[in-house]
């Protein structure tokens, strides 16, 4: 369900930058996305098939690129990667830290002619 | 022919929240986004809310649901504005829904908007409404591991309310470790321990909003 949410938004964009340029077909859609925003690649291309039917993005292809969690600690300002849940800095052991990656949800580029 | 796009995919509701924001700005009208899965008390807690603030604040609400208006009626029984928004099967609130509702407030007669975001503990986390504070609700049945698995909903939430605290010795809830996970995940987070259906332990949840609202009035945001 969130996930349609999200691959509206990339279709939308996407065929409005489709026409901008006249576009006559998409071939592919390249977007980044960070682990933090809990979005299953799954459901997503899933979604992406569903919404692009009968537009000329049909059977186009969805780049994912997952961004894995990074952070930068408050305390000793050390930055490290980390999953999901632990963003706890190796260095002093503090959880007062910033997200630097991890929640991006970007349409990067796409391939049309 | 490859073409650089380099645009948020939430692009259109981020804007579409940032005019919200303006809009509560100017109206001094604090706005809280309220989260939490079906069943963990968000109307409860609204009305508990409404009890302990309405001497002070004049307040309004936004109820988010699938389908139904049960939880506008009840907040309405109370003599308070609320408008009911039906996604009609969206899992979460967008701030285009938003706005929508607020058009149909009169936001000059309002301290206060509390909003009630649909039922779920993943989707709504994305979705900037325009709001000064997303807060989260967490109810004791549904048990003290949720901030392992829906991670992202405690980080983005500014207080987290730990409600039917009354029935805490009747689940196998280690409050201890519930305290130390979310506090790992969301250091600046106080939880509240709650029972809103009996008004106990409303207050202290009360005086931090109002305190946000004061702060908020400061900053003229």
């Amino acid at each position: 369900m969130h996930e349609m949410g999200i691959c509206d938004g990339i279709v939308t964009a996407s065929l409005e930058a489709a026409a901008k340029e006249n576009a006559s077909r998409i071939n592919s859609i390249d977007v980044t996305i960070g682990v933090l925003t809990e979005i299953q690649e799954e459901a997503l291309q899933f979604a992406f098939s569903v919404l692009t039917k009968d537009s000329i993005a049909e059977g186009s292809t969805l780049n994912v690129t997952m961004v894995p969690a990074r952070s930068v600690c408050g305390e000793c300002s050390a930055e490290f990667g980390h999953g999901r849940f632990d963003a706890k800095c190796p260095e002093c052991g503090s959880y007062v830290c910033t997200l630097v990656q991890g929640r991006e949800l970007q349409i990067d580029s796409m391939d049309i002619d | 022919m490859r073409v650089d796009i380099a645009k948020g995919i939430l692009e259109k509701n981020d804007t579409l929240a940032e005019g919200n924001r303006e809009l509560f700005a100017q109206k001094g009208v604090f706005v809280v986004d309220l989260m939490a899965s079906p069943g963990a008390g968000k109307t409860s807690t609204i009305l508990a809310t409404i009890a302990a603030l309405r001497d002070r604040y004049r307040i309004a609400v936004i109820e988010g649901d699938i389908a139904s208006r049960v939880d506008a009626e009840k907040i309405a029984a109370h003599g308070i504005p609320a408008v009911q928004i039906n996604t009609g099967g969206a899992c979460h609130l967008e701030s285009d829904m938003i706005r929508r509702a607020v058009d149909t407030l009169d936001l000059d007669e309002i301290d206060l908007l509390i909003i009630e975001n649909v039922g779920n503990l993943v989707c709504p986390t994305d979705f900037d409404l325009g709001e000064h504070a997303k807060v989260m609700i967490l109810s004791v049945p549904e048990g003290h591991d949720k901030p392992y698995k829906y991670p992202g909903i405690f980080q983005l939430s500014e207080a987290v309310i730990l409600n039917k605290y009354d029935t805490v010795s009747f689940f196998d809830f280690n409050e201890e470790e519930f305290r130390g996970v979310v506090h790992d995940l969301n250091p600046n987070a106080p939880v509240f321990a709650m029972a809103a259906t009996k008004g106990e332990g409303v207050d202290a949840w009360a005086e931090w909003l109002a305190a946000r609202i004061e702060a908020a009035k400061a900053v003229g945001a």
